[in-house]
């Protein structure tokens, strides 16, 4: 018999201290950090941002309401309170970390596409005609050299 | 009855039967005889009423439509002016996307937030061409008969004045259009929808 090795599974984990992303309901988009779980399908969470609109008040959301992201607050203490959670929130600086992710910058740019005149949409066309026709010419020019 | 019918009334007539004398009423006055064999049809009383229309708030001269509707459907254009009861007077420009000035129903247009400065453009010539003549058909002799029968495959020539009156409105236009970069070719661009447009989530 050989041996078997046994690895921790690299999934994001429904845990106390993981930041979630708001999907749907009042504060949708928004960050928060789950502080207890209540049971399989509730948890109490807290988005302690110093920024009253990107704020979530303490309360339990049902988890098929939240995404989880890949961000987590270690040592946070069980049913920690808004206070504690928000010095590890501004601790880790979850806020800059989740502005640098890639998935945040995604989100903002569907925002703003979504948000774009007829014409702008039209801008936006040509120039990512424009963008794509350099791309492919500095391509054609390594695939002959 | 009211005092003012009753002056009204055709009067009726004194009559001698024998000794006496009796008042016969005039012979509109008097009751039918029978009940119409049809009843009569009382026309309906309309309740409504004509009132002014009034264009949405987002067409305002100057600003890039979208035409929904017609030969020209898909343009880009440019709104000069509201006409009443709902007309819009827009121009291409005519040399950018082929739209001649033309008037348009506002219902069939999508404004955009876009607009363009119409300060350069001759107003008087506007006002003209937004009068009630100038579009009106031309009451001519009809040709009758062969001639007329021959002559309904071609086309008429475009009068040499319209023409002028659209070159002079555009000029303007154009040089206004110049200014803003990639303007003009997006005027010249025809509006469809993609795969995954909601048009009735997007903003224009």
């Amino acid at each position: 018999m050989g041996d078997a090795e046994i690895k921790a599974s690299s999934w994001r984990l429904v845990e106390v201290g993981r930041v979630c992303l708001i999907h749907g309901g009042p504060s949708d988009g928004k960050l928060a950090a789950i502080v207890e779980i209540i049971d399989h399908k509730r948890a109490l969470i807290d988005g302690p941002s110093t920024d009253t609109k990107t704020a979530v008040p303490r309360q339990s959301i049902a988890l098929a309401q939240l995404i989880l992201t890949p961000l987590v607050l270690e040592k946070l203490p069980r049913g920690a309170r808004t206070g504690a959670v928000k010095a590890q929130w501004e601790k880790a600086g979850i806020e800059a970390k989740w502005q640098e992710s890639a998935w945040a910058k995604k989100r903002s740019q569907k925002e703003r596409r979504r948000q774009l005149t007829d014409f702008e949409r039209f801008k936006v066309l040509r120039l990512r005609k424009q963008a794509r026709f350099e791309v492919r010419k500095s391509l054609a020019k390594v695939k002959a050299a | 009855m009211s005092a003012t019918l009753e002056a009204t009334r055709p009067a009726g007539q004194k009559k001698t039967f024998g000794k006496s004398t009796r008042e016969v009423p005039h012979h509109t006055q008097k009751a039918k005889k029978w009940y119409p064999a049809e009843d009569e049809v009382q026309p309906k009383k309309v309740r409504k009423s004509i009132r002014a229309s009034t264009t949405r708030p987002s067409l305002t001269p100057g600003t890039i439509l979208i035409l929904l509707a017609g030969r020209f459907r898909g343009k880009r254009v440019i709104l000069l002016k509201n006409l009443s009861q709902g007309v819009l007077l827009v121009t291409g420009p005519f040399k950018v996307n082929g739209v001649p000035l033309r008037r348009v129903n506002a219902r069939y247009v999508i404004a955009t937030s876009q607009k363009v400065d119409l300060s350069g453009v001759d107003s008087k010539k506007v006002d003209e061409v937004a009068g009630d003549k100038y579009f009106a058909r031309e009451k001519g002799d009809k040709k009758k008969g062969e001639e007329q029968f021959f002559k309904q495959g071609e086309k008429a020539e475009p009068s040499s004045s319209r023409a002028a009156d659209q070159k002079a409105v555009d000029k303007a236009l154009l040089s206004t259009i110049k200014k803003e970069p990639l303007l003009i070719s997006y005027l010249a661009s025809s509006f469809s929808l993609r795969k995954g447009d909601r048009p009735h989530e997007m903003v224009w």
